[in-house]
C-alpha cells in the first residue's frame, strides 16, 4: 500500500448524498480477479451513455476533474455493499482522499486499507470546500495527514480528526496482516480457550 | 471472559467473548469463528496470501461456495461469459490450493452464502461471521455478530482468522404488538429503513426486540437482519431463543447429542441483560405496519403500498429535493401519484433476503391458481439447491410454472445484476431482492423493493398491488 502523508490537488465536487458502492462501480464490473483496472469504469452509469462515449455533464469528464485525486461529497458516502472494488475504482481513477460529512462503515474502513484518507466534516464545511472545488485547476486543496488539516485556497487550515491507528498506517503506508501476526502466540492461545470447545470445525470435499 | 460486572447487551457480550487482544488505542484483535467466502470478493485476498507466502489459518473454521456470478440457467452446460467462468475456476483453484472446505457449483448443496450458512448450521449463535459481502448480517439472525468486510479483511482474516475493530454502538430497535395480514418481515424491515434512513444505523449493531420479532420464524428473522446494512448498521442481531434453537438442532455442522445442550446453555446466557446501556432506541408499533414498496432509488423512500409518491416540494432542504427529483425522473414516477396501479415488466423473487422456502411459500400462497399477467416476465430463485428440492417436495415448483413463473437454480441473479439476469434499460420490477439502487438490477433498471407476496400480487396483476385486497379471503 503507498503512503499517504500530504497532497496537494484537486478536488471534484459532487454535491449529492447516499453516493452508493453500485454508482462508484456497477456490478458487472465486479468480475476481474485483479485490484487494478477498474478506475475506467468508475461511475460508468453517469459517466458514459449508452454507446459508451462520455456524458459531458458529469463532474469527472470535465477539465480540470479529470484529473481530481480528491472527491466531496454530501452524507452517507459509499453505502451500499462492501465491494472493496469501490475504493479500487477510485484509486485506480487517480483519487486519493474523499471528504463527505459521514461514510457508510465498511467503505471508510476499505478507504484506509487501500491509502485512500477518508475525512469527516460538517456538512457547511464540506459546503465551503465544494465551493473550493469549484473555482477549478487554480483552486488545489492540500491534505495534511502528519498535521491532521487541509489547507484551504485562501490559506485557512481546516483540522480533522483521524483514527491514530489508522493514521500511523497510512502515514507509513504499513499492511496491517503483517502487525496482527506478531500476535500469533496471543491468537493461539485464545483459540485454546476451553470456553471455546463447542465451536465446531467444518469439513468437507474441497474437490469438485 | 465478562469485562465488567455491569449489565451488557447481546451485541456486548459476543464482542467481549471475542476479543483476543486489546490494542493501546482501543482496536481490538476480534476473533472470528466463521468466514464465509464467495468468487467475486476473495480472487484478490488469495493471491494476497500467495504473493506473501502466507496459508490459510483455519480452514475448518472457513468455507467457500459460488453464488454471485453464476447462472441460473441449465447447469449441464458450462458457464458461457468468460470473466464469469474464470472467477468460477479461481475460486475452484483457490479453494483446492488452500484447503478450504467448498460448495461448487454442481453441489446440491450449493447456494446463496447466506442461505446456505444458517442452512447447514455453519453460522450458529453467539458466533462471531464474517464474509465478503455486507449481506453477512443475515446470521445475525441466529443472534451472532456477523458483518461484511472488504476483501483486504478477507486477506486478514484468512491470515489471521481475527480482525482489527473497535466496538459498535448498541442500537435496539423494539417492534410491539402483532402485525396485521399480508404483513411480512420484509415489510417490517422495510418500515424500520423508512423510520430511521440508510444512515441511521451508522456506527451501530442493531438488536431487533419485542414480540412481533420474537413472533417471526428464523427465515423471517433473517429477512430482517439481512437488510440492516440497508439501515446503515455494521450488524443486526436477535437474541437466540427456542425458535432459534429447533432451528439449529439436527443441522449438518451443528453441534450434536451433549455438545447441542452444552451450548444452548452458552446461547442462552447471550441475551441482552436487564438494563443493559443502548446508546439509541426505536420503538414501532406492529400494528402500524402495512405491506410496503420502495418508490425511489435509495432502500429509505419507502412507502406504504397505499401511499402516494413524494414531491420534490415537500421537503425544505434544496439537495434532498433535486435528489427526490432525480429518482422520479429515473424512476418514471410523477410527484404525488398513487404508488399502488403503476404497471411492472418483471417479477423477481429470490436473493439472501427472500429466497427460503418459508419466502416461496408465501409466493405461492398468492399463485396458486393464478396466472402472471400478459407481458410480465416473473421470475423465481430459490436460495439454495436444497431450498429448491425442498420447494419441489412441496409442489411449489408446478404452481410456480402453472402460474407462468421461470423456476431456476440458485444464485444472487437478478438482485444485483452481475449474472446475466439483468433488467434492461427503462424496465420496472417488483422485487424481493434489497436493493433498489440506480441501476443496481441492471443500468436503467428501476426497481421496486417489496415482500415475496406482493411481488407474487405484482406479477398475477401486472401492477404494484395491495396483496390484501388479491387475498381478502385467505388472510
Amino acid at each position: 500500500m503507498d503512503k499517504f502523508t500530504e497532497l496537494t490537488a484537486i478536488a471534484a465536487p459532487m454535491p449529492t448524498e447516499n453516493i452508493d458502492t453500485d454508482q462508484i462501480i456497477p456490478a458487472r464490473f465486479l468480475k476481474t480477479i485483479q485490484r487494478t483496472g477498474l478506475g475506467k469504469n468508475a461511475f460508468a452509469a453517469q459517466r458514459y451513455d449508452a454507446e459508451g462515449n462520455e456524458n459531458p455533464d458529469f463532474v469527472l469528464n470535465q477539465e480540470p476533474y479529470r484529473h481530481a485525486e480528491i472527491l466531496i461529497t454530501y452524507d452517507n458516502l459509499g453505502c451500499g455493499s462492501s465491494r472493496e472494488h469501490a475504493p479500487w475504482a477510485l484509486l485506480d481513477f487517480g483519487i486519493r482522499c474523499v471528504i463527505a460529512p459521514s461514510f457508510a462503515d465498511i467503505f471508510f474502513n476499505n478507504c484506509f486499507k487501500n491509502g485512500i484518507l477518508p475525512i469527516r466534516l460538517p456538512r457547511e464545511i464540506c459546503d465551503e470546500l465544494m465551493d473550493d472545488a469549484r473555482q477549478g485547476s487554480n483552486s488545489r486543496l492540500t491534505v495534511d495527514l502528519e498535521r491532521q488539516v487541509i489547507v484551504r485556497p485562501n490559506g485557512e487550515t481546516i483540522a480533522f480528526d483521524v483514527d491514530p491507528f489508522r493514521r500511523h498506517m497510512l502515514l507509513e503506508g504499513l499492511d496491517d496482516i503483517g502487525q496482527t501476526m506478531a500476535h500469533d502466540a496471543e491468537i493461539t492461545s485464545f483459540e485454546h480457550r476451553p470456553s471455546r470447545a463447542w465451536v465446531p470445525s467444518i469439513t468437507i470435499g474441497t474437490s469438485k | 471472559m465478562p469485562v465488567t460486572n455491569s449489565p451488557r447487551t447481546l451485541f456486548d457480550k459476543i464482542w467481549d467473548d471475542h476479543v483476543v487482544e486489546r490494542l493501546e488505542d482501543g482496536t481490538c484483535i476480534l476473533y472470528i469463528d466463521r468466514h464465509l467466502v464467495h468468487e467475486v470478493t476473495s480472487p484478490q485476498a488469495f493471491e494476497g496470501l500467495r504473493m506473501s507466502g502466507r496459508r490459510v489459518r483455519r480452514p475448518d473454521a472457513t468455507v467457500a461456495v459460488v453464488d454471485h456470478n453464476v447462472p441460473t440457467s441449465d447447469r449441464s452446460k458450462p458457464i458461457e461469459e468468460p470473466q464469469s467462468r474464470l472467477q468460477i475456476e479461481t475460486l475452484e483453484k483457490n479453494v483446492a490450493e488452500f484447503g478450504v472446505p467448498y460448495f461448487p457449483l454442481r453441489s446440491a448443496s450449493q447456494g446463496i452464502v447466506h442461505v446456505v450458512g444458517p442452512e447447514q448450521g455453519i453460522s450458529l449463535p453467539g458466533m462471531t461471521i464474517v464474509c465478503g459481502d455486507s449481506h453477512t448480517s443475515t446470521h445475525g439472525a441466529l443472534g451472532s455478530l456477523a458483518f461484511g468486510i472488504g476483501t483486504s479483511e478477507v486477506e486478514h482474516v484468512l491470515a489471521t482468522q481475527t480482525i482489527l475493530q473497535k466496538p459498535a454502538k448498541n442500537m435496539r430497535v423494539s417492534v410491539e404488538g402483532k402485525v396485521g395480514p399480508g404483513v411480512t418481515a420484509k415489510d417490517i424491515m422495510l418500515a424500520i429503513i423508512g423510520r430511521i434512513g440508510t444512515a441511521g444505523g451508522t456506527g451501530h449493531v442493531i438488536e431487533f426486540a419485542g414480540s412481533a420479532i420474537r413472533d417471526l420464524d428464523m427465515a423471517g428473522r433473517m429477512t430482517l437482519c439481512n437488510m440492516s446494512i440497508e439501515a446503515g448498521a455494521r450488524a443486526g442481531l436477535v437474541a437466540p431463543d427456542e425458535t432459534t434453537f429447533a432451528y439449529v438442532k439436527g443441522r449438518p455442522f451443528a453441534p450434536k447429542g451433549e455438545a447441542f445442550e452444552q451450548a444452548c446453555d452458552y446461547w442462552r446466557s447471550l441475551a441482552s441483560d436487564e438494563g443493559a446501556y443502548f446508546d439509541t432506541e426505536v420503538t414501532l408499533a406492529a400494528e402500524e405496519i402495512v405491506p410496503s414498496i420502495t418508490w425511489g432509488t435509495s432502500p429509505q423512500d419507502v412507502l406504504p403500498i397505499t401511499g402516494a409518491v413524494p414531491s420534490p416540494s415537500d421537503v425544505a432542504d434544496p439537495a434532498r429535493a433535486a435528489q427526490i427529483q432525480r429518482a422520479l425522473d429515473y424512476m418514471g414516477l410523477e410527484a404525488g401519484q398513487t404508488i399502488a396501479g403503476t404497471p411492472v415488466d418483471v417479477v423477481f423473487i429470490g436473493s439472501c433476503t427472500n429466497s427460503r422456502l418459508e419466502d416461496l411459500r408465501a409466493a405461492a400462497d398468492v399463485l396458486r391458481g393464478r396466472h402472471v399477467a400478459e407481458g410480465v416476465r416473473a421470475m423465481i430463485v430459490p436460495g439454495s439447491g436444497l431450498v429448491k428440492h425442498a420447494a419441489e417436495a412441496e409442489g411449489l415448483d408446478k404452481i410456480f410454472l402453472d402460474a407462468g413463473f421461470e423456476w431456476r437454480e440458485a444464485g444472487c441473479s437478478m438482485c444485483l445484476g452481475m449474472n446475466p439476469d439483468r433488467l434492461t434499460p427503462g424496465q420496472r420490477c417488483a422485487s424481493t431482492s434489497n436493493r433498489n439502487f440506480e441501476g443496481r438490477q441492471g443500468p436503467g433498471g428501476r426497481t421496486h423493493l417489496c415482500s415475496p407476496a406482493m411481488a407474487a400480487a405484482a406479477a398475477v396483476t401486472g401492477r404494484l398491488c395491495d396483496v390484501r385486497e388479491l387475498v381478502k379471503e385467505t388472510v
